[in-house]
């Protein structure tokens, strides 16, 4: 098995990790945690597409390489961004639940009035 | 008429350039404000805005002139190692129609943004121009750009700058909101992400024309095509993935609701498009494309019952943003010509767009309408709405023409939306679609119905004041409405497929008709299935009209509570999240039928 | 099998249990220590795909600053755990995920399998017009020159971040101290660490970026280490952060993005097209505008890490 095949094997199991987590995992922090590895293993997806190119001397074609930074950078901040929203809203709220539980006025079985 | 698909693309034509200018000067507006901050920022912001305008106008006589797309090769590099601008009417007309929303919001925002006389710097104002002068750069990305890297990074940056806008207020509720809205937005993009790895590995290209002329449907390409596709409409909150849309629109400010339910939403939507349109026209097949069709139905059913039953006035305009995308994705199914197996470019695509375009003035102007009356009265309860007509006749005004310009009133754009594809789906002989499309508009009727009925209601108790209303923000609203009301004029042949151009006459008998029997059937629906507040005591007709309609109102009551107890479920994120995977083995496995 | 397919086998195994350990782990803290150990192995994978840029950028940012970010945050966050666990969905709703996260998980691999074997490619292109900037690295190339717009439209993703980082912050402390004040022991290892690593991190950081014009490296995994040194002092106490409302700081923070407009803009008023380098000056343009975008990188990360302001202005 080429390195390419494991790896790709490894990184379509990392996505689906992280898919799992991302969906089942009630605290949102695992949450991002989780959107960073099915970010990872999609990068590695990318990653195996690179290697797959290889020519002209270069081990690994040069665009999905650069394409892949761009999209660390980018889930980089997408992190950040969420975790500080996350801890604002625990200041905020005390709580870190992302379901709302009973939001203003949303069709409860109130009397029809 | 320069839409057709378009030629041989190494060159950058005449009139390139303005296609660079129309996002950096955005872009450099936004990094500029950044560094000046407080009042100089919301100077830079409001300058730059007429500056944009007229970019998009420029670009959109330079198409009619060139008759065809305008190109710019970015590092004067060709595709596929390079990466291209290319405008073609669609991209004018949404960047148009963007430019003259973000003016107007951004005239309405100079009230609730403004630094305080006392301090060199806020918060809110500062983050405010900055995040809307994002959006419009990276939307004016979305439009133009010629490579799916390029529209995968520029939606990032549209939900960056979007997030923010929605908790804006700093409330737990809308935190809670933004972060919900983040989150799922991610996982969106890492979907299209993935799509995009699959596409270069098969096709060596990312760019859209080159794309276009070598993709075939082998699976590799069949699997990108449905998670692409899934994380888009996951972006756009098509039913059943809106678990975020109406806390988040309706927890923002006015003037970010407005831009995130005009044209935020919009983003994703187009690149849907670009993508099923000019990408690959030939793969998604019957049975996807009905697929679409159905969920956007489903949107349109499901938001509406739920934007009548909802208590708050934000909440209403949120819900039927959600029934306003699903009819946006009726184009879809109508989009098949005849016996082809192919999207075309014709009537269904203009119908869609159109219906995009004036939904977006139509929404903001509501949504600023709304934020006015939040103002006056401090709250937005529809049942406490009574006497705002009186207090507040302009901006009630404003939205009563929003609402008619969305319900298909001619001259409306969204009139000559519905016109073109009731015309797609006669010609296909898909009757259940013209259905949707005349439910749609009825009960976009029914929820506008509900809200002017309790506005002109006289109020209970004294008026609300009209001090603290801000004069400039109601012209802009009611400019707005306006604009969405009269859109049905602009001679849209120039730049999208429409055969017949604009509308012959709009006020003979019959088509007045026609667009006045949606209004009384949505009326009966708002009777049966709004709020209504206290009986009406006074007039003993209302009581016999309150007894004759208790029985079907009863039996329309229980299918709304349960249609209510769906979206709950819905908006669960681990449903959501599940639905949203079986949504992509579901389009997967439609496609694969299809070929 | 060779020995190094046996490796390369052992390694992906190891990758997914560590990613196995972070999804299922009890405590959010052990699973970020989980998330910062996977990305370090990450980062060994990319090697092994031939793409060094790539395991550079990785674990400076995949492992290094986002394992920083969130092992502060479950730190803080350590009071929500047991609410947050009795929010776990049930069996059903778990098993169901299971299967269709498997079903899609699969269907990745096997559209990777299905990739046709005549990998189409542009390494050949890339490897040709390689003189238009003189540059050796094929990776900065195409950062920097072929998909040039790219890379600027990140620059701004990243502040458009850092804004919307800022906004969080309560109105009172507008214009205020990012973060809180650190307090290290002066005697204790981490201030030690906070002086002998800096000076030598700087210069590997310098070099980084210099490097990458010709070898692995470049702006992003050289700036990177920059912010990582600037926030190794802030922890140990030895700095604070500037405030937020600092016009020297907001300039460094729009430098990169903005030198890189400038330029990208003379090249559409005198030049032949919007970010289109003269052959001549193709080098020098590039390497000032990394430079420019290194200094942006590393303060946009390094505040980024910091988080909202925390602490007003005026104390």
């Amino acid at each position: 098995m080429s390195a390419a095949t494991v790896f790709g094997l490894c990184g379509a199991a990392l996505a689906g990790l992280g898919l799992y987590g991302l969906i089942v995992n009630p605290q949102p922090l695992r949450k991002i945690v989780a959107f960073n590895l099915l970010g990872s293993g999609v990068f590695i997806i990318f990653g195996i597409v690179a290697r797959r190119g290889a020519a002209a001397g270069f081990g690994a074609d040069p665009v999905p390489q650069a394409l892949v930074i761009t999209g660390m950078v980018v889930a980089f901040s997408a992190t950040a961004l969420a975790v500080a929203l996350l801890l604002r809203l625990f200041q905020t709220a005390g709580s870190v639940t992302l379901d709302a539980d009973s939001p203003a006025n949303m069709g409860t079985d109130s009397v029809d009035a | 008429m320069p839409y057709p698909a378009p030629a041989l693309d190494e060159v950058t034509t005449t009139g390139g350039f303005l296609l660079v200018l129309s996002f950096v000067v955005p872009v450099a507006a936004a990094l500029l404000a950044f560094v000046a901050g407080g009042r100089p920022a919301e100077r830079i912001a409001l300058t730059s805005m007429p500056l944009g305008l007229a970019i998009a106008i420029a670009i959109m006589v330079a198409l009619k002139r060139a008759g065809a797309p305008l190109v710019y090769l970015l590092g004067g590099w060709a595709p596929p190692l390079g990466i291209v601008l290319r405008a073609d009417g669609l991209s004018a007309v949404m960047m148009a129609i963007t430019a003259v929303v973000i003016g107007a919001v951004g005239v309405f925002g100079r009230t609730d943004f403004r630094t305080p006389s006392g301090s060199v710097e806020a918060r809110a104002p500062f983050a405010f121009w900055i995040l809307l002068l994002a959006v419009w750069g990276a939307l004016n990305m979305v439009f133009l750009g010629g490579d799916l890297f390029t529209l995968y990074v520029a939606l990032e940056l549209l939900t960056f700058a979007a997030v923010p806008l929605v908790c804006l207020d700093g409330r737990a509720e809308t935190l809670q909101a933004a972060l919900r809205y983040l989150l799922f937005a991610l996982l969106g993009s890492v979907l299209y992400l993935v799509g995009t790895a699959l596409l270069y590995g098969s096709y060596g290209t990312l760019d859209i024309v080159l794309l276009s002329r070598k993709i075939q449907a082998e699976p590799a390409t069949l699997a990108a095509a449905a998670l692409m596709t899934v994380g888009l409409l996951a972006k756009t909150a098509l039913f059943p993935l809106h678990l975020w849309l109406p806390a988040a629109h309706a927890g923002a400010p006015a003037a970010a609701s407005a831009v995130l339910s005009g044209l935020v939403v919009k983003g994703s939507f187009f690149i849907v498009v670009r993508f099923w349109f000019d990408v690959m026209p030939g793969i998604p097949g019957f049975a996807a494309a009905q697929l679409l069709g159905v969920l956007g139905a489903g949107a349109i059913v499901f938001g509406s019952v739920i934007a009548l039953r909802q208590e708050r006035l934000k909440l209403l305009i949120a819900y039927s943003t959600l029934a306003q995308i699903g009819y946006l994705f009726l184009m879809f199914p109508l989009a098949f010509g005849g016996a082809s197996t192919r999207l075309e470019n014709a009537g269904a695509l203009a119908g869609g767009v159109l219906q995009a375009i004036s939904h977006a003035t139509a929404k903001a102007a509501m949504f600023m309408s709304a934020g006015l009356i939040y103002a006056a009265l401090r709250h937005d309860r529809i049942t406490g709405l009574g006497g705002v007509a009186r207090a507040l006749p302009m901006s009630v005004l404003a939205f009563a023409l929003a609402g008619a310009a969305l319900i298909g009133v001619p001259p409306s754009g969204a009139y000559l939306a519905k016109d073109l594809l009731l015309e797609a789906a006669a010609e296909r002989e898909q009757w259940w679609w013209a259905a949707s499309i005349q439910a749609g508009g009825i009960f976009t009727g029914s929820y506008v119905l509900l809200v002017l009925a309790h506005a002109l209601m006289p109020a209970p108790e004294p008026a609300a004041s009209r001090a603290s209303v801000s004069r400039v923000g109601e012209a802009a609203a009611l400019a707005l409405a306006l604009c969405s009301l009269l859109l049905g004029l602009v001679p849209w042949e120039e730049y999208l497929p429409v055969a017949r151009g604009t509308l012959s006459n709009p006020l003979t008998l019959e088509t007045l008709s026609t667009a006045l029997w949606p209004i009384v059937a949505g009326g009966v629906l708002a009777i049966l299935l709004g709020r209504w507040g206290a009986r009406p005591e006074r007039i003993s007709m209302g009581q016999v009209l309150v007894a004759m309609v208790e029985l079907p109102r009863r039996a329309t009551l229980a299918l709304g509570k349960a249609l209510e107890r769906v979206d709950r479920m819905l908006r669960q994120w681990s449903a959501a999240g599940l639905v949203l995977l079986v949504l992509a083995i579901l389009f997967g496995a439609a496609m694969l039928v299809a070929d | 099998m060779t020995i190094a397919s046996a490796l390369e086998m052992a390694l992906a195994a190891v990758v997914l249990g560590m990613a196995m350990w972070t999804i299922v782990a009890r405590e959010t803290f052990a699973a970020a220590v989980g998330f910062v150990v996977y990305g370090l192995l990450l980062a060994l994978v990319w090697v092994r795909l031939d793409a060094v840029d790539v395991a550079l950028t990785e674990a400076a940012i995949g492992g290094g600053l986002s394992g920083v970010l969130l092992l502060g945050a479950a730190a803080r966050l350590r009071a929500s755990e047991t609410r947050a666990a009795a929010e776990r969905p049930g069996g059903i709703m778990r098993l169901g995920a299971a299967a269709l996260s498997a079903t899609v998980a699969a269907a990745f691999g096997a559209s990777v399998l299905l990739l046709p074997d005549a990998a189409p490619t542009l390494a050949p292109a890339a490897a040709a017009n390689a003189v238009a900037t003189g540059l050796g690295n094929p990776v900065t190339n195409v950062l920097m020159a072929f998909r040039a717009t790219d890379t600027l439209l990140e620059k701004v993703v990243l502040l458009l971040a850092l804004v919307g980082v800022w906004s969080l912050a309560p109105d009172r402390l507008w214009g205020g101290y990012p973060g809180a004040r650190h307090q290290a022991d002066p005697l204790g290892t981490l201030a030690f660490l906070a002086r002998l690593l800096p000076p030598v991190g700087i210069v590997v950081g310098i070099y980084v970026v210099w490097a990458g014009a010709n070898y692995p490296g470049g702006a992003f995994p050289g700036g990177t280490i920059l912010a990582a040194m600037w926030l190794l002092v802030i922890m140990a106490g030895l700095t604070d952060t500037p405030t937020i409302s600092s016009r020297r700081l907001r300039l460094v923070l729009i430098a990169g993005p903005g030198v890189f407009l400038v330029v990208g803009l003379g090249g559409l008023c005198v030049g032949t097209a919007f970010l289109a380098y003269p052959v001549a000056y193709a080098k020098p343009l590039i390497i000032a505008i990394e430079i420019a975008m290194t200094l942006t990188i590393a303060a946009t990360l390094g505040l980024l890490v910091a988080g909202a302001p925390e602490r007003s202005a005026g104390r």
